[in-house]
């Protein structure tokens, strides 16, 4: 009974919340990965056009809310998402047209696209706060758990519960649709080959005849599908900041290459790795532990590897250390 | 002289739009202006070094800028001996460990081949030190937290002059860089820009977070000053008599003696304020005159003809015999030192600590921003951009505010988008300065004053 209540409290404060953690970092480490294989750059706006993508889907939430449309138990959000996604994409074609084609028909270094990356992620920050503000705005509303760990508790009879919010849920599933969607797209379809084509080597497939406009064309749709839908499950999740949104730029840079920039399928798996590295290294094992042990060895401390303020420092240094040992990423990725 | 021509021309510019504040806001903005103009010419000094010179691009300048800030903390405050009574032994313990970790590590990697085995038993010294770390360091760090923790709750300093601690800046964040650039220059240059800005954001975290060391976000204030205070200042015979001098003429127009000196009363308050600005103006002017001519001096010395010759073509200058992986670490350092001063300049200019305001967009990108435009591989090129964006970036409240009331005054005071548009003019600044680099990259990509060579 002690066992299956230390796998319980492992099971709640650890893998249900890296899972869904994981999830939202897998879709923005997967739209770092595309935008750098196909169009060959760090994109430093990546945080800032999630949220981007995000600030729409909560204003068309509240403006729903207001006409009194919802989802009943499921949050409204998830019925504003494919406006908000129109919306993204109609801003990333407009900035790709006015900022980084002119650079990619130049074929500029890719240390001149980071800085101009710099420059439109400025501009991105600066449209949210003037059109949204620079305030915390919660939007979720519907049914906010799927199991509460009372009614957990009655149910099996155990001293610990779980708990899986809503948000949690919708995550994991809707991402886990959208990535094999997307996986299938890249793989099975005749456009999703040509992006592979043009993203292996640019010139064998312009020789082919691949149209480089139309790739790059897709490659901002589907950008902007993950950037908007990993935007939104986080701000569903925690609650929509955009201060928050520049910084998780950081660990998603870190499963993406830690996956192997790139590397759709590396990406999607490094968030994961990273998600759980964070959560795993900063969970205090005390009540874990003294599941397991009889009594009388309690632990004192709470057997914290590093403390919770460290959270971001420990996907760094993941990121690092791979660096350090393998610069192409767990999964190969791409070297251009 | 042509060339010389711009270059005047862009400074006398800038300091009119300067002395422009100075008339219409006051004296005391324009002069705080100039100081955070002077010191983001210094971190833009370090960072063209990299950039400019050597191509390296480093985004990790918060973490020096940080790094530098704390050294004037560990060098300036008094000592708290109770802290140290109760918990340094523990620290110091630590420190050893830290190093006996190191070494282990070292011997390792020395003494044995490349296998597996080599990796596992690294890691397992790693993890091993970081568990007996944290064992040995728990008791010292909660004993010295609660010496104390509304007024200190940490180590202290040395207790040493203020101006001591740049250098102390300096030579920390050059050893930091020294470290960072064993571990990172190596990666391909989007890689290594990314790494950096990571490495940064650890570093920042951890002096947020030990507040044993310099009190973490619960900040440091009321640190010493290289320059008088205002209060010493007001009460002293010497500068009323100046500032009476000064004012003679305004003075004699007020004919009763209470208002007389009431107004002189408020004169002094603003004049102490402004000496004191002057003051650090000195200071950092002498700062940022003496790197430029060191940087120039470099620039155009066969070491600085080696270094454009590195960044332009790399395999050029290696098969020349250049050893391409020396001259990386040694820019990386000598230009992070630079930035870590700039830090060490500011902490002393605001003269507090607050760990919690280094952000990535203030410290790294904006820095970067200046370097862009104002002209990479040229030093004052580099000086004119930390003036021009860290301008734009102060005023450009004011002046979206200004503008935004132009545009709207022909609705009513309540309208929604006004009130909205007027909320929101503090953040006109990141459109400003975001839009100001998408058109320096596009149209002059070589910056306001571009890169020249002289031919010698």
């Amino acid at each position: 009974m002690d066992f299956l209540n230390a796998i319980i409290v492992l099971f709640n404060f650890t893998v249900i919340p890296a899972l869904a953690y994981g999830s939202q970092l897998a879709l923005g480490a997967i739209f770092v990965t595309l935008i750098y294989a196909v169009l060959r750059f760090a994109n430093f706006a990546t945080g800032d056009m999630m949220s981007f993508g995000t600030m729409f889907a909560v204003i068309l939430t509240y403006y729903f809310q207001s006409l009194g449309f919802g989802l009943g138990v499921l949050p409204t959000a998830l019925l504003t998402i494919p406006f908000a996604i129109l919306m993204m994409i109609l801003y990333m074609l407009i900035i790709d047209k006015f900022v980084f084609s002119y650079y990619r028909i130049k074929k500029s270094p890719p240390v001149q696209f980071a800085m101009v990356s710099v420059g439109v992620m400025f501009v991105t920050q600066a449209l949210i706060r003037i059109i949204i503000g620079p305030s915390d705005r919660r939007f979720l509303d519907g049914e906010k758990f799927i199991i509460k760990a009372t009614e957990f508790k009655e149910i099996t009879g155990l001293a610990e519960g779980i708990t899986l919010k809503s948000t949690q849920a919708i995550t994991i599933i809707v991402t886990l649709i959208v990535v094999s969607i997307m996986f299938w797209f890249l793989n099975r379809t005749k456009t999703g080959t040509s992006m592979r084509a043009y993203s292996d080597n640019e010139d064998l497939a312009l020789l082919s005849g691949i149209d480089p406009k139309r790739v790059v064309l897709i490659t901002w749709v589907i950008a902007g599908i993950l950037a908007t839908i990993g935007g939104v499950l986080y701000g569903l999740d925690k609650s929509y900041r955009p201060f928050v949104y520049f910084n998780n730029m950081l660990p998603i840079f870190a499963a993406a290459i830690v996956g192997g920039i790139g590397n759709p399928f590396g990406a999607f798996l490094g968030g994961y790795v990273i998600a759980f590295a964070e959560i795993f290294v900063t969970y205090a094992y005390k009540r874990f532990i003294s599941y397991l042990l009889p009594e009388h060895l309690e632990p004192d401390s709470l057997l914290q590897l590093l403390s919770t303020d460290y959270k971001f420092a420990v996907s760094f240094s993941i990121l690092v250390i791979v660096l350090l040992i393998r610069p192409s990423g767990i999964f190969k990725g791409k070297v251009i | 002289m042509r060339n010389y021509k711009n270059v005047i021309a862009a400074y006398s510019i800038m300091i009119f739009l300067i002395i422009l504040v100075g008339i219409f806001q006051s004296w005391s903005i324009a002069l705080t202006i100039l100081n955070y103009c002077l010191i983001s010419a210094v971190m833009t000094i370090g960072a063209n070094i990299q950039w400019g010179y050597a191509g390296l691009i480093n985004f990790g300048i918060m973490g020096y800028t940080a790094l530098g800030g704390l050294a004037v903390v560990l060098v300036s405050v008094e000592p708290v001996k109770k802290a140290w009574q109760v918990g340094g032994l523990n620290i110091l313990a630590c420190i050893w460990i830290i190093v006996a970790i190191i070494f282990v590590v070292k011997f390792i990697l020395n003494r044995f081949d490349k296998s597996k085995l080599r990796n596992y038993s690294v890691a397992s010294v790693i993890l091993g030190g970081i568990i007996l770390l944290r064992i040995t360091a728990a008791p010292g760090i909660e004993a010295i937290e609660s010496v104390d923790p509304a007024k200190t709750g940490f180590l202290g300093g040395m207790g040493l002059p203020v101006l001591f601690s740049w250098i102390v800046g300096a030579l920390l964040a050059g050893s930091l860089a020294f470290v960072i650039g064993k571990i990172a220059l190596g990666l391909r240059a989007d890689y290594l820009a990314i790494a950096t800005l990571l490495i940064a954001e650890i570093i920042v975290s951890i002096i947020k977070h030990e507040e044993w060391l310099a009190r973490g976000v619960k900040n440091v204030i009321g640190l010493k000053r290289p320059a008088p205070y205002e209060i010493d200042l007001q009460t002293s015979e010497w500068f009323i008599n100046l500032v009476t001098k000064f004012n003679s003429s305004k003075l004699n127009l007020i004919n009763s003696i209470s208002d007389k000196q009431e107004a002189l009363n408020q004169m002094v308050i603003d004049a102490s304020s402004v000496y004191v600005k002057l003051c650090f103006t000195g200071l950092f002017l002498t700062v940022v005159i003496i790197l430029l001519i060191v940087t120039q001096k470099a620039l155009y010395s066969p070491w600085g003809r080696k270094m454009r010759a590195i960044r332009d073509n790399e395999e050029a200058a290696s098969a020349m015999g250049k050893n391409i992986v020396k001259e990386h670490l040694l820019i990386f350092i000598l230009g992070s030192a630079i930035v870590g001063l700039a830090g060490a300049m500011m902490v002393t200019n605001d003269g507090l600590f607050t760990p919690g305001s280094y952000r990535p967009m203030r410290y790294t990108f904006v820095i970067w921003v200046m370097v862009i435009v104002g002209g990479t591989g040229n030093n004052f090129g580099a000086i004119l951009g930390g003036f021009v964006v860290w301008f734009l970036w102060v005023e450009a409240a004011p002046i979206a505010l200004f503008l935004i009331n132009l545009f709207t005054s022909h609705l009513p005071e309540t309208n929604a988008v006004r009130v909205h548009l007027i909320e929101s003019a503090p953040y006109f600044r990141f459109l400003v300065i975001g839009i100001g680099l998408l058109l320096i990259m596009r149209y002059r990509p070589q910056g306001i004053i571009p890169e020249k060579i002289i031919k010698q």
